[in-house]
């Protein structure tokens, strides 16, 4: 419908007169200057708290990681220390950066080549009409719902050396042989991940089979009229369709892996073993030993890391943005 | 010394106070300038009591600032059920003792406290907060976040014995803390274990190896072990230390006066081998209340752990498990040192923040309950309650003790040296989870590889660690 | 069969052809494959569940891998709740949570509504700026985030009292640090880039003449949001309230650090306080666990349909 520019309407609660807005289909519709402080407040004040409490504290950390600063009174001049703390971590001096850094990339190696895939291909089996889809969904997709606390708990009945179902279901505890799921440095990272797989699984699952519902029927039905089988349909045609999704959840999973935090903590607060960055963090920061400047110098390494995700959701954010 | 040493108290604070001599004995790994001199003044029992001579000292009941009524507020880290009840109830008693204070409890769970503690205390920590003395309590007092209070002490000091006295004082030498409990590090056994086996107390190492060696056979666990908290194995690592190089090289080692790639450190590890063997499987995922559930359940044979497992044999047991809990003092190892019958006994402390948003209004309260919880009738009744801990004031009625409390008190009291617990003696970010926990854990991985490269490592990371 | 054949067949007898297609011996492998992985998913659950409501004597005795003897019982449950004083922290997560995504759901609508309806410049940039914000570790912003909670100042005006309960309007301290408003609002904050982008995507798709026909009209933009689009939207709110109920119930992290009472401490912060009291009584950590679980399993069970449509909401559609 076209629509003319229009004088501002007489309205008793706008006495200022309107101003035309150009619309992105070229046409215009009148805003009143009111309105424009208005939408300005809609928008600006959640991105004032927003800066506030989010980007301002990660400046912050920036600020804080040039320095030696303990955490208890003022940071004075004598506690800038320039690059020493990122100097120190590269190099090896503080010896559970590396293996933070490693657990971390262990941590994304197994969520992309272990729990997402699963979660692609329950989402695969589950995406036709068979008889009780939606009861497998709700099984895998259960864990996502209950807090981390919750599921370090669940797992912990399962993992703890003499109590726990594994150690005790396979007679391990009875011929002495018992596996130190959490305490051996080894084996208890996996064992850590298995208990966020459960969790991890579901949630890529989900997202995968929304995607795959939105796929246009018509092309997987030529597929099989050229006579292309289940694995072939997919793979040829499926997937490329779903690179948008397939980007999410390849994002999703990166960030999972660099947010890990809770289930290493609850456990044995992220030691022996089960050292990640996020962890390393707190224990420096906000611990009994508070290592700010330390500990900030660590939180930009992490942010430095996440912002690669980051910057490819937002980047194809954008992408399906403009189109 | 005629007198019998039976529940002299050791507050937290670090003096075993004969009672009704007004003899301290030094307790606290004190390890400032002034205090080391003061134990090496004090060097042994014998000497000091000796320099001690003379009887009660009279109270000088100075004036202290306190006030009746009104409100105050309580940070505690007595998580656990038994004590937390007690407290609970003590905090009852002093309401209505001081005319209705209002006193507002905070439990956090023990690891949590701990570990945001510089959070908590700069941040609006409450008035009044439960912690450790040691190297721990002048750590904080040294950085202006707890409130000194030499008033309080002054009307309470003579209820206490030099050895806590030295324990409460901060660096600059004002009182930080006032003691309530204290407890010896010790081997601990069921008596209706070793009886129905036959088997005797162990006083040298070779002996208690054969111990080891002769439960294994029976099927038990000789020593239960559990690390997953990664404290724990701090006390294995301070008594072998203690007894194979001595006090002084142990104190020296925890300020960093020492290196940890120290040939002595070694030889401590090396010894410490001979009976990692012998632990509870897969340890390092048990926490501590779960070996002591072996030793209950009589699948254990020995756990080397403070008084406190007591507390739960109370709250898993029974009263008839409790009564068959005993302890002896860690064996001898055949050094020079076994003389100085070296132990932790840590204390624990009450303090005063710093920037506790209400303290000003309630400074007359908090000075109140200060010196409430110096009374012996207080820490009795807390005790009672809660047996994992032996009270420090020396007019602590100790008729009331149980015969295994009497006997810990005995056993600190017959110790030349005292030490308060590598974490509590030592630097805070040298002793936590970033540190020491972690150097302990890694070393009892694989006890029996050379420890040179993690030795390396400990000193390092000392290194790295700025000025305090 | 060939495929055209099938095809022909399955327009004309529709429903039957398929159900005799599924008896084939692909399909029982699947359901049979399906089903298993369905077990092992629900049994760390189930063994849960199984643990708390045994006493535990049983299991001291017995073990844990047993049969139930003497039967199974809610003493687990009886004892956390009136031990723990669980309905309290039910009280404190209520009370963050709510007004949360109440919050949220506003300020992200607005922040949408402004983005969609309208174009501007920075439009894009903003809503990226607010989508980078959730993304972020929390961990990289904890520091100075404590310190900023401990320096700003939040007048104490009033305090409601219930019993034990009591919340301050706004800070019974004059900071945000160990309040309730505290969390919620870096809660607010933290989620609303996410809400935002997701309602952005949904609002995308609501046509802008609707917004330009009511300017034209004369209309205050804030009318219109509230009375025009904002209810068009009802499907993405509620799919975004299921979804970030979850989350910030869920949430561990922000209460642990900027909170140091216990008393205060919304339920899975809390459930780690009560680990202390009860270590090593598995089954009653088992109950309590469970016990925390309840309120997103039953959000998650009766609003399955938001819930998913809310997390899929965000990534698909755009």
């Amino acid at each position: 419908m076209a629509r003319t520019t229009s004088v501002s309407p007489a309205k008793a609660d706008s006495p200022e007169a309107g101003e035309l807005v150009a619309t992105a289909s070229g046409r215009y519709h009148v805003l009143t200057r009111y309105d424009r402080r208005v939408l300005m407040a809609m928008v600006g004040i959640p991105l004032f708290l927003d800066i506030l409490l989010i980007w301002w504290p990660t400046f912050t950390s920036l600020y804080y990681s040039l320095t030696n600063w303990d955490g208890v009174g003022d940071i004075t001049s004598q506690n800038f220390v320039g690059l020493k703390n990122y100097q120190f971590l590269l190099s090896g001096g503080y010896f559970q950066f590396w293996p933070a850094v490693e657990h971390n990339f262990i941590w994304l190696a197994w969520l992309t080549f272990v729990a997402t895939p699963l979660g692609i291909f329950f989402a695969v089996l589950l995406d036709r009409d068979i008889r009780g889809t939606r009861f497998y969904q709700s099984v895998f997709y259960l864990p996502v719902v209950l807090s981390l606390v919750v599921v370090g708990f669940i797992w912990e009945l399962q993992f703890a050396p003499t109590e726990g179902f594994i150690n005790n279901a396979f007679g391990l505890v009875k011929t002495g042989r018992i596996i130190d799921w959490l305490g051996n440095p080894h084996i208890n990272l996996f064992a850590v991940l298995v208990a966020a797989s459960w969790r991890h699984v579901g949630y890529m699952m989900v997202i995968y089979l929304a995607g795959l519902k939105s796929v246009d029927p018509t092309l997987r039905e030529a597929a099989k009229v050229d006579g292309a089988n289940e694995v072939q349909t997919f793979f040829r045609v499926v997937f490329p369709v779903m690179a948008p999704i397939n980007t999410v959840i390849v994002v999703l999973t990166a960030i999972e892996s660099l947010r890990a935090f809770d289930l290493a903590f609850i456990i044995n607060q992220g030691k022996n073993g089960l050292e990640l960055l996020s962890i390393l963090i707190t224990n420096n920061s906000i611990s009994e030993s508070t290592r700010v400047g330390f500990g900030s110098a660590i939180a930009v390494i992490l942010l430095v890391i996440s912002l690669g995700p980051i910057v490819a959701f937002l980047s194809q954010a954008m992408k399906v943005s403009r189109s | 010394m005629g007198h019998s040493r039976e529940g002299s108290d050791v507050s937290r604070t670090g003096k075993i106070s004969i009672p009704s001599t007004g003899i301290e004995l030094p307790l606290d790994l004190d390890l400032s300038r002034r205090d080391i001199l003061k134990i090496a003044g004090y060097g042994s029992l014998a000497a000091f009591i000796a320099a001690c001579g003379g009887g009660p000292s009279t109270s000088s009941s100075t004036t202290s600032v306190t006030a009746k009524g009104g409100k105050m507020t309580l940070g505690s880290y007595q998580s656990d059920s038994v004590p937390k009840k007690a407290l609970q109830d003590l905090v009852d008693a002093f309401s209505t003792a001081n005319g209705g204070t209002k006193v507002t409890v905070n439990t956090v769970d023990h690891g949590t406290f701990q570990n945001q503690i510089t959070s908590y205390l700069q941040g609006t920590p409450e008035d009044v907060f439960t912690w450790f003395s040691g190297h721990r309590m002048r750590f904080f007092a040294s950085k202006g976040l707890a409130t000194p209070i030499d008033d309080v002490w002054n009307a309470v000091k003579s209820n206490y014995t030099e050895g806590f006295a030295n324990s409460v004082k901060g660096d600059d030498g004002h009182v930080y803390a006032i003691p309530t409990s204290y407890y010896p590090w010790a081997v601990f056994y069921r008596k209706d274990v070793f009886a129905a086996h036959n088997y005797t107390i162990p006083t040298n190492w070779d002996d208690f190896k054969a111990l080891c060696a002769k439960m294994k056979t029976d099927g038990l666990i000789p020593i239960a072990f559990a690390d997953k908290d990664g404290w724990p194995a701090m006390g294995t690592f301070d008594i072998l230390n203690l007894r194979m190089n001595g006090y002084d090289f142990h104190t020296r080692l925890c300020t960093g006066q020492e290196k940890w790639n120290d040939s002595k450190v070694t030889d401590v590890f090396k010894k410490w081998a001979e009976i990692t063997p012998y632990y509870s499987p897969a340890f390092a995922g048990l926490t501590w209340q779960q070996a002591a559930d072996q030793l209950l359940r009589k699948q254990a044979g020995m756990y080397l752990l403070g008084l406190f497992v007591s507390q739960e044999f109370l709250a898993t047991g029974s009263q008839a498990d409790l009564a068959q809990l005993d302890f002896f003092p860690f064996p001898h190892l055949g050094t020079s040192f076994d003389a100085e019958e070296a132990l932790d006994a840590p204390i624990d402390v009450f303090m005063v923040t710093k920037k506790s948003p209400t303290l000003s209004g309630d400074l007359g309260q908090t000075k109140a309950f200060m010196e409430y919880l110096a009374k012996g009738s207080t820490q009795t009744a807390f005790y009672v309650e809660s047996p994992g801990a032996i009270p420090t004031a020396n007019d602590a009625d100790q008729s009331k003790y149980d015969p295994l409390t009497k006997k810990a008190a005995q056993i600190v009291s017959s110790a030349k040296r005292i030490t308060q617990f590598f974490d509590r003696d030592s630097r805070p970010d040298f002793a936590g989870p970033n540190g020491m926990q972690q150097f302990l854990l890694k070393y009892l991985a694989n006890p029996t590889s050379s420890t040179t490269g993690l030795q390396g490592q400990m000193q390092t990371f000392w290194d790295s660690l700025g000025p305090e | 069969m060939s495929i055209t054949g099938a095809l022909t067949r399955s327009a004309a007898t529709g429903t039957a052809v398929i159900a005799r297609r599924r008896l084939r011996p692909a399909r029982v492998i699947l359901h049979a494959f399906l089903i298993a992985m369905a077990l092992l998913w629900i049994f760390p659950l189930f063994w849960a569940v199984y643990s708390s409501f045994r006493p535990i004597g049983d299991t001291v005795v017995h073990g844990y891998v047993s049969l139930p003897s003497g039967g199974l019982n809610l003493d687990n449950y009886k004892a956390f709740w009136t031990g723990a004083d669980l309905p309290y922290f039910y009280a404190n997560t209520l009370v963050i949570v709510v007004p949360s995504v109440i919050l949220i759901l506003l300020l992200a609508s607005m922040v949408a509504f402004a983005c969609t309806q309208f174009s501007w410049r920075f439009n894009l940039t903003v809503l990226m700026i607010f989508t980078a914000g959730n993304l972020l570790p929390p961990q990289v912003i904890i520091v100075p985030l404590y310190h900023l909670y401990l320096s700003t100042p939040i007048p104490s005006i009033s305090e409601l009292d219930i019993g034990r309960f009591a919340f301050p309007f706004f800070s019974d301290n004059n900071l945000l640090y160990d309040q309730y408003i505290g969390i919620m609002l870096i809660h607010v904050v933290f989620q609303t880039g996410f809400a935002a982008f997701v309602l952005s995507n949904y609002m995308k798709t609501i046509s802008r003449e609707i917004t330009e026909s009511a300017i034209i009209d004369g209309a205050h933009v804030l009318r219109i949001c509230w009375n025009i689009v904002l209810p068009l939207c009802r499907p993405a709110l509620a799919a975004m309230a299921t979804l970030l109920f979850t989350f910030i119930y869920n949430d561990f992290f922000w209460a642990l650090i900027l909170l140091k009472t216990g008393d205060k401490r919304p339920i899975t912060s809390a459930l780690n306080n009560l680990q202390g009291e009860f270590f090593s009584n598995n089954n009653l950590i088992a109950a309590g666990a469970l016990l925390a679980a309840v309120p997103p399993i039953l959000v998650y069970i009766f609003l399955q349909k938001q819930f998913i449509a809310g997390l899929t909401l965000g990534s698909t559609k755009g």
